[in-house]
């Protein structure tokens, strides 16, 4: 066997080693073209009963944001729902929230039983904002720096972990930053 | 009863297939004729049954029978019928079944359209065509089964989602698998050959129809794909390098090179390893396309349900499919016998050059599409890899291959003269500096791109013409006799015409929309005006409308140019209540001159819409060039040579290994 007829099977077998990889990771965290951006303009009505509702313009008033994109029928939303619940009350960024492709009355319902972290609900009810945010699932999670730039997105429920580690210190920079 | 009946049918095929797959080989091996004819009927058989199952599924979605899961999760009673068999294979579990149908009619094609093949040869090609059905027939009835029951039956279905309701869509995965599994026939004889230990001239002309005929379907199917994401997805864009276009687009690249390095091997004897090579890989190209839309690994707009049990029985196929057969070249290739020898500046060296185009072309692709997943691998960091990469590695490449491209024809084989090709140029050469110039001044301030694309464009066309004028001797006999020269040529030499051209034309499309167009996206309100690219947009009314299975929000659109109307167009915002969905219709205006694009979106509670408006010139050139590279595809396959029976082949001389090439 001459070596440089091996080459091709040997390529292969490195992306082979590769894909059985990547049945195991969690393409969870996706860069986002956004990311430095300023946010989508947009205007979403409130959740009945939850005024304000929430629109771009909320975000350009010089503070950081955390924006978190939700929904009822997301069970992975209630995972992170108590995470949120103990930053809101923390006091120390304001969460605007999504309401992604929901029932109102489900919201509702689900915010009266669990609690409600945010300061201003919009409901995108269509899920088009949802589309000029580029949101590939629900839960996501956006910062939002001083200029109304998005600083930071996740995709998937915040962990405890993500909270402390990541999202917290880089809310806490771009406060610093002034 | 019929879903049961579409299940046996599936094992029966399996049992078929493992006949087929063993018998003949053995039979090919130790000389037993009646073993290997029984490849033929097997293979017919595996197609009867495979057809039955196909059928019986399509029937469950024709008559809406929900006690099948398949059709409660993919079908509505409320459907139209044509969007209700396209439902068929609009899932993962149908489109598997479509995969093995198209790879048995193949495989049935070879059976009662190759009584010119050598026996062996025959036996053993229809035996890897086995092999590679029992994976996929496996795969179905383990993992994936379309005729698994549900009970209690729903009272209707779940629906389709309004996005896969349109007739692009119908109708671009059977033409991209009718390409995909075509790269199987290319395959099987690949590793036959491998197996004989024999590529010749012969054996080149056997495959080439084959490699024709699916590259011709898998670039309709990849130029429908790439038209539905442009009227369908509202954004404009028309090609997205995502992960699942690039699965489609990397046995277009390897095909493509396959088919012009089979011609060295048809005519010259030359390249024989390589061309197996390629064979191998463009089908590997083709398995791991469908392990990526399948399994998870990259995520992409359109995958389908990912689940990792399909995705570990996928890769354990390709490594035994792709790891196999690539082990298995690297015992055989070595022993292939060496071809002819030829100078680097003939028509071999052009072709040469042409395969390293594309091949390294390839390889960027699949590097590109598989970097996130390295990265994520080796460091837990998450990017992503888009046009900005394809864009830098692609250009370079194109260029090369497009000045390439207008060489190769002139060439002679062998020993070509480079300094005469030259000279037969000199009218391209004009051609192209004064188009270069003419589009520089056009678009003075702007980025050089659009003027290599117009000189690319201009080089080729004119080249395609200059090797025309060549071949017929126009301009230098007297215009009968060139006429006459004309009709004699062969439909091969037309087809390659038309197949450059269609290049340059695509070409065209994209140069012009990319550095051409004129967009607006704001808010309009009734009655507001836009000028968009010299064409006046004026909102004048939206009205809700009904849809068959939909509510929609329809808009009027007035389109003037100097005044007069050019266009009323009318896209919508549907809702479908099934499952609950929203889509943007875009209302399109064609011409061969420019694009006409609107898309409008909600309220935005001000009384203003959300409104997009593109216009964007030359751009059906991309799709109309498609159409004409494949036009030149089946032209070539009409071509006479291919009809008529292939030579025979020489008697094998003495098989001592011989040194490689």
């Amino acid at each position: 066997m001459r070596v440089q007829y091996a080459v091709p099977v040997a390529i292969f077998a490195l992306v082979a080693l590769l894909l059985g990889a990547g049945l195991y990771l969690n393409p969870r965290e996706i860069p986002s073209a956004l990311i430095g951006r300023p946010v989508p303009s947009f205007q979403l009505p409130p959740l009945p009963g939850h005024d304000p509702g929430f629109s771009s313009a909320d975000l350009k008033e010089g503070q950081v944001v955390l924006v978190n994109v939700f929904a009822t029928w997301c069970v992975p939303c209630r995972a992170e729902h108590p995470i949120l619940l103990e930053l809101s009350k923390r006091h120390e960024v304001p969460i605007f929230a999504i309401d992604y492709k929901d029932d109102p009355k489900m919201a509702e319902a689900w915010l009266a039983e669990f609690g409600n972290p945010y300061s201003r609900i919009g409901m995108d009810k269509s899920g088009r904002v949802g589309i000029d945010w580029g949101v590939y699932g629900v839960p996501e999670t956006y910062v939002i720096d001083r200029t109304g730039n998005i600083a930071f997105k996740q995709v998937g429920p915040l962990t405890a972990d993500d909270m402390e580690q990541k999202i917290l210190p880089l809310i806490r920079q771009l406060k610093a930053r002034g | 009863m019929i879903a049961e009946i579409g299940h046996f049918a599936l094992v029966l095929a399996l049992m078929l297939a493992l006949v087929q797959g063993s018998l003949p080989v053995i039979g090919a091996s130790r000389g037993n004729a009646a073993w290997m004819a029984l490849a033929g009927p097997a293979a017919v058989g595996m197609l009867a049954f495979i057809a039955v199952a196909f059928g019986a599924l399509t029937w469950a979605y024709v008559v809406s029978d929900f006690t099948v899961l398949n059709v409660v999760q993919n079908s509505h009673s409320a459907k139209p019928l044509i969007y209700k068999i396209a439902g068929v294979w609009g899932n993962h579990e149908g489109s598997m079944l479509l995969w093995v149908l198209i790879l048995s009619v193949y495989g049935a094609g070879v059976a009662l359209a190759g009584g010119n093949l050598p026996r062996g040869l025959r036996a053993r090609v229809l035996g890897v065509q086995a092999w590679i059905a029992i994976g996929f027939l496996l795969f179905i009835l383990l993992t994936s089964n379309p005729f698994q029951r549900v009970f209690p039956p729903p009272p209707d279905g779940q629906g389709l989602n309004p996005l896969l309701q349109d007739p692009g869509l119908a109708f671009h995965p059977p033409f991209l698998y009718l390409g995909y599994v075509g790269f199987s026939m290319a395959f099987s004889f690949a590793i036959a050959a491998l197996i004989e230990g024999r590529v010749d001239a012969a054996w080149a002309r056997w495959v080439r129809p084959w490699a024709l005929v699916a590259w011709c379907f898998l670039t309709t199917g990849i130029a429908m794909g790439s038209y539905w994401s442009y009227y369908v997805l509202g954004w404009g864009g028309w090609w997205f390098w995502d992960p699942v276009e690039n699965a489609s687009f990397m046995p277009w690249l390897a095909g493509t090179a396959l088919l012009h390095s089979a011609i060295v091997v048809e005519k010259r004897d030359a390249l024989k390893s390589w061309t197996v090579l390629l064979a191998i890989l463009t089908f590997s190209f083709s398995l791991l396309g469908t392990f990526l839309v399948r399994s998870g690994v990259l995520t992409s707009v359109h995958a389908f349900a990912t689940d990792p049990a399909r995705g570990v029985f996928i890769l354990a196929f390709l490594v035994i499919v792709i790891g196999g057969s690539l082990l298995l070249y690297a015992v055989r290739a070595p022993t292939l016998k060496l071809g002819g020898l030829f100078a680097p500046v003939s028509r071999e060296g052009s072709l040469v050059l042409n395969n390293l185009a594309l091949a390294v072309a390839c390889g960027a692709v699949l590097f590109g599409t598989l970097y996130p997943l390295l990265l994520d691998a080796l460091s837990g960091q998450k990017i992503s890899v888009g046009p900005p990469f394809f864009d830098i590695v692609f250009v370079p490449l194109m260029v090369l291959l497009i000045a390439a491209m207008a060489f190769g024809p002139l060439l002679a084989w062998k020993r070509g003269d480079g300094l005469d090709a030259v000279a037969k140029l000199r009218a391209a050469f004009v051609v192209t500096a004064a188009v270069a110039l003419a589009t520089w001044w056009l678009a003075r301030g702007q980025s050089p791109l659009p003027v290599l694309g117009m000189a690319l464009v201009a080089w080729l066309l004119t080249a395609v013409a200059v090797e025309l004028a060549q071949r017929t001797k126009a301009f230098r006999l007297p215009f009968a006799e060139s006429w006459g020269r004309a009709m004699r040529m062969p439909r091969a030499a037309y087809g390659m015409s038309l197949a450059h051209a269609g290049v340059a034309l695509v070409v065209l499309g994209i140069t012009a929309s990319g550095a051409w167009q004129s967009e607006k996206l704001g808010a309009m309100k009734i009655g507001d005006s836009a000028e968009v690219g010299g064409y006046v947009f004026t909102l004048a009314g939206i009205e809700p409308a009904r849809g068959p299975n939909y509510e929609a929000q329809r808009a009027t659109i007035d389109v003037t140019r100097g005044g007069r109307l050019v266009a009323v167009m009318h896209p919508e915002t549907r809702h479908y209540p099934v499952p609950p969905t929203d889509t943007t219709e875009v209302a399109l205006q064609t011409t061969p001159v420019r694009d006409l694009y609107a898309v409008v979106g909600e309220p935005d509670g001000n009384g203003a819409y959300a409104v997009r408006i593109y216009t964007k010139p030359l751009i059906a050139w991309i799709w109309l060039g498609a159409a004409v590279m494949v036009a030149g595809g089946v032209l070539s396959l009409s071509d006479r040579r291919h009809r008529v029976g292939a030579p025979k082949r020489q008697p094998r001389a003495a098989s001592a290994p011989a040194p490689a090439e």
